[in-house]
């Protein structure tokens, strides 16, 4: 069985990736995948954390996590389609009604 | 006492409430005459109730304080508990009959009066409104339950004056009424605080009970008892409520109503709220005889003043309302002089008297197309015979004529001015006050012999002789319909039978028939001492002096203006038009009080308003408000990215800081000697890692203890101030922190 650091490395990693592409990606679609990333990392730093301490709350709240995500994507995709519509973009740099 | 509180006093003002609520809601969708019997029925079960009240329920426990109906507890907030109480006793109970028994005359007076007026349902609901507020006025337990009727009498007042307020004059009038009556309102209720300051309470029968010689009330304040600033205070708001000199200016203007508006509000009962008072207030103000003495004076000169402008007034009501302050004067000269039942007792009499005399004027006034212009009528006794009966039933009750009302009250208040020894030993600040009684009745005979006059000036003008009026009013002069003539011949009655009830039976051996006095007693005390002789020859020189007051009026007046007006007024010219013109006084009040005030204020509104308030405070919260949000805007990009970019340095921010490991927000360091003790353990919720600490004991880069002690001991060779710091190591993500803290030796060494 690897040690749970290593599990706990590729969860930072996978949170860094998901948060670049965040803040670097214009494309709205790439934002939504980088918010997949972060949740998932999260996700396995609570499994991990869950195999460590034979607590079983951890996948629990992973269960919690995969829920939301999934709610997320649904209305984050939603969003987007109506975005589409109105603006024919999903950049996100053009999407900047709320300056006003 | 229990049986004393099953009455529902409450229930007395409630239906004339509960009257004017109605006809302001659904007013407008009743017909006149249900109207007429909502707001007369109303009141007519209040006066039902009243009766009831006052001659079943009372006499049992008249002695104990009456009759007592506590609604809810008001206030309960400190030192101060009042319940929402009414309370009816012998003199509460006698304004409660003269309020509902004349307010429901007036009522079906109005029916007939206001027939043609369009905005009718208004005009009742306003008059029933009245008469609750009077009666709570004069039901009320305590000061504020007193006061809350105050303020509603004078707001009805203002509401009637105006209540044709699309005439500026009418508006204008009852805005006087109004500003005049809060001035003294304003003394009013600093009294009512000084009362609660020194007693502890605003119950007027624990207020009066407290009022002995000995108590806080007469402990000194500027030269002269609590008490007599506490009386000054409240006898302020009278003089504004009751119109007595110097505020009496309003009531004159107050006029500008209607005619049953005059004869309800500003003759028999509102304006006499402030006599009301006084006599409630009766063992307080006995207690300072200077302040009687004040009352007395002011009463007396309002008497004699507004009696010699009513001399030359042209307009009816004009000179009914002058005549209605002079008459005030005469009950605060009453009450002033110890001589409480007589007040109340003229208070009683005038209730019918002028209120008769006010709504004979109305009817004269329907008469003659509405004119009140005393020069154009004359002749109207053959044209007007029931009015003209009434008329002359009250004229001569107002005279004191014997055997009419007017005769034993006013006879009472004069005889007990001259008999009173109140101020026998009475001072105000040091200057002796004995010679207050004979010169107040001295004032009130000059008075009541102009009293005389000027009614009698003003019967002759308008009922002898023939018209002066143009043709085409004459043509119209008519008797009023039988609605306002009926009410009539009841006060007619009541003004001339009246006093019977207060007369001085005790002259001819039957002092029991004296029923007001009896009345009374349990209320204001006994009725004032007077010897036999003393009354018998003041009822003669009153009586003189209303028979003279009529005979020189008949030889001015009779028939017409008659040479000796006309040569009385060639030969004193300027005393004439100093009548006419009410001696300037409002003239005087506006140079002195008014304009200046104008000027303060619109000066203020220039200052405070437009530059303080709206370029200050009002432009400049705006101004800064603006360059903040101009600041803040920059902020706001509108790129989500970019709010996400912040929040995840701010969420690493907040990582950064809850995991460092913890100091406390001081360290404690305990020095013997040069020896140093530091603690640097957290108190509270220590880490549960294992920390190094090191303690750099004076401040240069290189600690001299290191370890996971939290506490380290030093051994300092100098003295002086060193500095202490401690840094504080997680090994395990190599974050830390630190404090810093100085130590004097040689200070904790002196110690």
């Amino acid at each position: 069985m690897l040690p749970s650091f290593y599990y706990l490395c590729l969860s930072f990693v996978l949170f860094a990736i998901g948060t670049a592409g965040i803040l670097l990606r214009r494309n709205a679609l790439i934002v939504l995948m980088g918010i997949e990333l972060q949740l998932n990392a999260g996700n396995l730093a609570m499994l991990t954390y869950s195999r460590a301490l034979g607590d079983e709350k951890g996948h629990v709240f992973a269960f919690l996590i995969i829920a939301i995500a999934a709610a997320e994507a649904a209305v984050g995709l939603a969003i987007l389609v109506g975005l589409f519509r109105s603006r024919q973009t999903i950049h996100l740099d053009e999407a900047s009604l709320m300056k006003r | 006492m229990h049986a004393a509180e099953s009455f529902n006093l409450r229930l007395i003002p409630l239906l004339p409430f509960l009257g004017a609520a109605l006809l302001i809601l659904f007013g407008r969708r009743f017909s006149r005459q249900t109207v007429v019997i909502v707001a007369a029925g109303a009141i007519a079960g209040s006066a039902f109730l009243a009766f009831t009240a006052f001659f079943q329920a009372l006499p049992g426990v008249a002695e104990e304080g009456g009759l007592r109906d506590v609604v809810w507890k008001w206030i309960a907030t400190g030192d101060l508990s009042l319940d929402l109480a009414f309370r009816m006793d012998t003199l509460s109970g006698l304004l409660c009959l003269i309020i509902t028994f004349i307010g429901f005359l007036i009522h079906i007076y109005s029916a007939g009066y206001m027939e043609h007026e369009p905005d009718y349902a208004r005009f009742f609901a306003y008059l029933n409104l009245f008469c609750g507020s009077m009666l709570v006025l004069v039901l009320g337990d305590s000061m504020p339950v007193m006061f809350v009727g105050w303020e509603g009498v004078g707001l009805c007042s203002y509401l009637l004056i105006g209540f044709w307020y699309s005439e500026t004059a009418n508006a204008t009038a009852g805005k006087k009424a109004f500003i005049t009556n809060r001035i003294g309102d304003f003394g009013f209720l600093i009294g009512m605080f000084l009362i609660f300051q020194v007693t502890g309470t605003l119950r007027f029968s624990e207020v009066n009970a407290l009022a002995t010689p000995g108590s806080a009330l007469m402990a000194t304040y500027h030269g002269m008892p609590m008490a007599f600033w506490i009386g000054l205070c409240l006898f302020i708001g009278a003089t504004g409520k009751s119109a007595q000199i110097p505020l009496y200016v309003w009531l004159p203007d107050a006029m500008a109503g209607p005619t049953p508006v005059s004869a309800l509000i500003h003759a028999a009962t509102m304006v006499t709220a402030g006599v009301y008072m006084v006599a409630r207030l009766h063992a307080l103000y006995v207690l300072v005889p200077a302040m009687m003495a004040i009352i007395a004076l002011v009463g007396a000169a309002t008497a004699l003043f507004a009696a010699l402008i009513g001399f030359a007034q042209n307009d009816f009501k004009k000179v009914l309302a002058y005549s209605t302050v002079s008459q005030l004067g005469f009950m605060f000269a009453g009450v002033g002089t110890g001589n409480f039942t007589a007040g109340v007792f003229h208070l009683y009499t005038h209730a019918f008297f002028k209120a008769g005399l006010f709504l004979c004027a109305g009817s004269i006034m329907h008469a003659m197309s509405g004119s009140g212009d005393i020069t154009k009528m004359g002749g109207l006794r053959k044209r007007t015979p029931w009015t003209h009966g009434v008329f002359l039933v009250c004229w001569l009750a107002i005279c004191g004529v014997p055997i009419f009302s007017g005769f034993f009250s006013k006879d009472a208040i004069v005889a007990g001015a001259f008999a009173t020894e109140l101020y026998g030993k009475a001072e105000l600040f040091g200057l002796s006050l004995a010679w207050v009684g004979p010169a107040v009745g001295s004032i009130l005979l000059l008075a009541a012999l102009g009293t005389a006059f000027y009614m009698s000036r003003l019967y002759f003008l308008v009922f002898s002789g023939e018209s002066r009026a143009d043709h085409e009013t004459q043509h119209h002069i008519h008797e009023s319909p039988e609605a306002m003539v009926a009410p009539l011949v009841v006060l007619a009655v009541g003004a001339g039978l009246g006093g019977l009830i207060g007369a001085p039976w005790g002259l001819i051996g039957h002092p029991e028939w004296n029923l007001l006095g009896e009345w009374l007693t349990s209320a204001v005390g006994p009725e004032m001492e007077i010897h036999h002789t003393t009354e018998l020859a003041f009822m003669g020189v009153s009586t003189a002096l209303a028979i003279a007051g009529i005979l020189i009026a008949r030889a001015f007046y009779l028939g017409g203006y008659r040479a000796p007006a006309q040569q009385f007024a060639g030969a004193a010219p300027g005393l004439v038009k100093a009548a006419y013109n009410k001696f300037w006084v409002d003239e005087f009040y506006d140079a002195v009080l008014i304009r200046p005030l104008r000027k303060l204020s619109s000066s203020l509104y220039r200052v405070v308003d437009r530059i303080l308030i709206d370029q200050v405070l009002v432009n400049g919260t705006a101004a800064v408000v603006d360059l903040a949000g101009r600041i803040a805007r920059t902020l706001q990009s509108g790129d989500g990215q970019r709010y996400m970019a912040a929040f995840a340095i701010g969420a690493a921010a907040l990582v950064f800081f809850a995991t460092r490991p913890t100091l406390p927000a001081a360290l404690k360091v305990n020095v013997s000697g040069t020896t140093v003790t530091v603690d640097a353990s957290r108190t509270g919720r220590p880490s549960q890692r294992g920390l190094t600490y090191a303690f750099d004991f004076d401040d240069d880069g290189r600690p001299e203890v290191k370890g996971v002690a939290s506490e380290a001991r030093y051994t300092y060779e100098t003295s002086g101030t060193h500095t202490i710091r401690v840094t504080v190591t997680d090994p395990r993500w190599h974050t830390q922190s630190s404090i810093k803290s100085s130590v004097d030796l040689d200070a904790a060494g002196k110690k």
